[in-house]
């Protein structure tokens, strides 16, 4: 497995590539995407991008933790965590291009 | 939101750009990620979160219907872990 780390960079690389915008209004678009998708987590929403994947929010309850380390016991405060559910699409491919 | 009112958003803040340009942006960012994570690499985006491929080993599993039984292959799956900024924002810090 080649294990690179893509970026915004190339992200913004490809639609520079594809779209033929310049560089730098590619690299403003793949921020400003990234921005609503934030934003609209952030106020409670999913966001569903059809054949990619569903990003949702989840309330977690709060409940007494543990420093593994010293066995003391923390609570932890009720929060708010991510998740993603990726696509059919999504996990065919990266099933298929990592066999074997 | 959905994928066709993340277009919209763009487009609204883009009057320069066709409707479907926008759109191929969007796919364009989307498929790249995909076939990213299909070489079985990863994708960094700071502050929203990683994309990254798992292994899930070879393993026995069962027919919960009949208990019979059968053979899982190893697998890969595509992972997703928040970015602390995000994580922060969604807590109502930062």
């Amino acid at each position: 497995m080649s294990e690179k780390t893509l970026t915004r960079m190339d992200l913004s690389d490809s639609v520079f590539r594809e779209v033929g915008l310049s560089r730098n209004e590619s690299a403003q678009l793949v921020e400003n995407i990234i921005q609503h998708m934030s934003d609209a987590l952030v106020k409670g929403d999913q966001v569903k991008i059809s054949s990619f994947g569903t990003f949702s929010i989840r309330d977690k309850a709060a409940r007494v933790g543990r420093n593994p380390k010293t066995g003391e016991e923390v609570p932890i405060h009720p929060r708010r965590v991510l998740t993603f559910r990726p696509s059919h699409l999504m996990k065919e491919r990266v099933a298929a291009g990592n066999k074997g | 939101m959905i994928r066709s009112e993340l277009v919209q958003k763009i487009a609204d803040e883009n009057p320069h750009l066709y409707q479907r340009d926008v759109e191929r942006i969007i796919s364009t960012i989307f498929d790249e990620i995909i076939e990213a994570m299909a070489r079985g690499d990863r994708v960094e985006l700071r502050g929203f979160g990683a994309f990254s491929v798992k292994k899930r080993d070879a393993r026995v599993g069962r027919n919960p219907r009949t208990g019979a039984s059968v053979s899982v292959e190893e697998k890969h799956v595509p992972f997703f872990k928040t970015g602390k900024l995000l994580r922060d924002r969604l807590n109502g810090k930062s």
